[in-house]
């Protein structure tokens, strides 16, 4: 019993508490035993929220309409950036430590548990989500499932880590830059960032306030859209989330891929890819019949533009701290932070002029395309504390450059479902680039692809 | 001949009030130019006066 819950989906585990098969209390201590077994050695939980757990978890089995929810009893973990009530928000920081504990959920929490999902614990992150690596000086690093001398890849890192880990079948993280999607490929999960906008940021601690999201990691495309559906819905508490109908995606899952027109982003994206990751593009794009290969136009000055506004936004927020507690940052960041706060601001003006101009062209793709794949990574998992790699002939450092082929996508705001391929010995992940607004049709692409065979999330030896 | 960065950042570190410790120097500094070699990449690219900046703000 307990060896299946560690493996099985969120669909799965509601249909047999919903049904009555399983009690939410039974799969909810299973998963807390389980966290309590594995996480000293993968270190995802920064905080267990066990007693709130059972009485949510006996809530639900009380429930006399429990068939008709979606998550019934469904084991969850947030990163610590979410506000969860009893918690300080720590955003993965020792300057947070000191906030008063937040008094209420977030937004997705709520609408989580409405759903029927248990929450469970928070979750360890790069500090103040500027990282692509999860490692944490502050709480060590969340260590990758698959080997555990290796990252999880980040700024979620946790979340990859407790989902690929078998802890808890899903989580939620943030994505600036890729930290959704580079945590996916490197342990091996499915992530999600929805389009800019579309899910509540409310009560979340935030990084960029142009570039964050927020969105599920999973190890099935089902439970991805399982979860976005509950978490959908127009909050004015967000001031960029939009006010739009729900659009359900699960409904669409079943349509499958046929008809849709889905193109391989080539230029920039292969450039610099290591060989498993253009085996990964390589097999994704067979599984799904796609031979064009489009240029994603100035891809390179995209990220370069990403990577001036993050800088210098999150400046801004940290401003005061860095000026009155610069020696409790991580060093690395407090680094990438202080060279930022001294950058001109015609600079960033000029990478958010660049930004509308590339908006427009890469939406033009889209009225060819319903869909662009790209790698998620240029390579697998490093090993946790390597400093460096080389990319296309050039040694860069790991820390800022594991995100090349994320930052220009999240940069405009763009759905994309990350699908991992279960490359040995370690998985990599795709990006499945979808229109704004389009969710439902990357998590078609990528509920095909596990039919098929092509991506699925790969069972670690623990 | 001292590196004209290294005199932005001790000059930008005192108007701008922000610490500059002697052994943080190096790293700001790297940083810096990691930063200013992009957003120098982003503004070589000609946009017309027209082109307006995209973030988003709604009354």
């Amino acid at each position: 019993m307990s060896e299946d819950l560690a493996w099985a989906t969120a669909s799965d585990i509601a249909r047999a508490v919903a049904s009555g098969a399983a009690s939410a209390l039974d799969v909810v201590d299973d998963a807390l035993a389980r966290i309590e077994e594995r996480n000293p050695t993968l270190n995802g939980f920064t905080a267990i929220t066990s007693d709130r757990a059972r009485a949510q978890a006996r809530a639900i089995d009380a429930k006399p309409d429990k068939a008709s929810l979606p998550l019934a009893g469904v084991p969850f973990a947030v990163k610590n950036l979410f506000d969860v009530a009893g918690l300080a928000t720590v955003a993965g920081s020792k300057i947070n430590r000191a906030r008063a504990k937040a008094t209420r959920d977030s937004p997705l929490i709520e609408k989580l548990e409405a759903a029927g999902a248990v929450l469970v614990g928070a979750l360890n992150m790069g500090e103040y989500a500027y990282d692509f690596t999860g490692e944490n000086v502050h709480d060590g690093p969340s260590r990758n499932p698959h080997d555990t001398s290796r990252m999880t890849g980040g700024s979620s890192g946790g979340s990859g880590g407790a989902v690929a880990g078998g802890m808890v079948p899903l989580a939620l993280g943030s994505d600036t830059n890729g930290s959704i999607r580079v945590p996916s490929s490197f342990c091996g999960t499915f992530g999600l960032k929805p389009t800019y906008g579309r899910l509540s940021r409310a009560r979340s601690f935030p990084f960029v306030a142009s570039l964050d999201h927020l969105g599920p990691f999973a190890r099935a495309a089902r439970d991805l859209a399982l979860s976005y559906d509950a978490m959908q819905g127009f909050d004015a508490e967000d001031g960029a989330c939009v006010d739009r109908p729900l659009e359900p995606a699960t409904p669409e899952l079943a349509r499958g891929i046929a008809g849709l027109r889905i193109a391989i982003a080539g230029g920039y994206f292969q450039k610099g890819a290591f060989p498993e990751a253009l085996e990964a593009l390589a097999r994704v794009a067979q599984a799904v019949g796609a031979k064009d290969v489009v240029e994603i136009p100035e891809a390179a000055r995209a990220r370069a533009a990403a990577y001036v506004i993050t800088a210098t936004e999150g400046a801004a927020l940290h401003l005061d701290r860095l000026r009155k507690q610069a020696r409790d940052f991580d060093p690395a960041v407090r680094d990438r932070l202080l060279a930022a706060a001294m950058v001109p601001a015609t600079l960033v003006d000029k990478a958010q002029n660049f930004r509308r101009w590339y908006r427009d062209e890469v939406l033009k793709l889209f009225a060819r395309y319903d869909a662009i794949l790209a790698p998620a990574t240029p390579c697998t998992a490093p090993k946790i504390g390597q400093q460096t790699f080389v990319i296309d002939g050039v040694e860069l450092p790991v820390r800022p450059n594991v995100g090349i082929y994320t930052q220009p996508i999240s940069f405009i705001g763009l759905p994309v479902v990350a699908v991992p391929v279960p490359l040995a010995p370690l998985p990599i992940a795709v990006q499945i680039i979808a229109a704004p607004w389009r969710e439902d049709v990357a998590l078609r692409i990528a509920q095909a692809l596990e039919q098929t065979g092509a991506v699925a999330a790969p069972r670690p030896d623990l | 001949m001292a590196d004209p960065l290294d005199d932005y950042i001790k000059a930008a570190a005192a108007a701008l009030d922000l610490p500059l410790e002697a052994e943080w120097h190096s790293a700001i500094a790297a940083n810096f130019a990691v930063t200013l070699k992009l957003a120098n990449l982003v503004a070589e690219f000609p946009l017309p006066d027209e082109a307006e900046p995209a973030p988003i703000f709604k009354a």
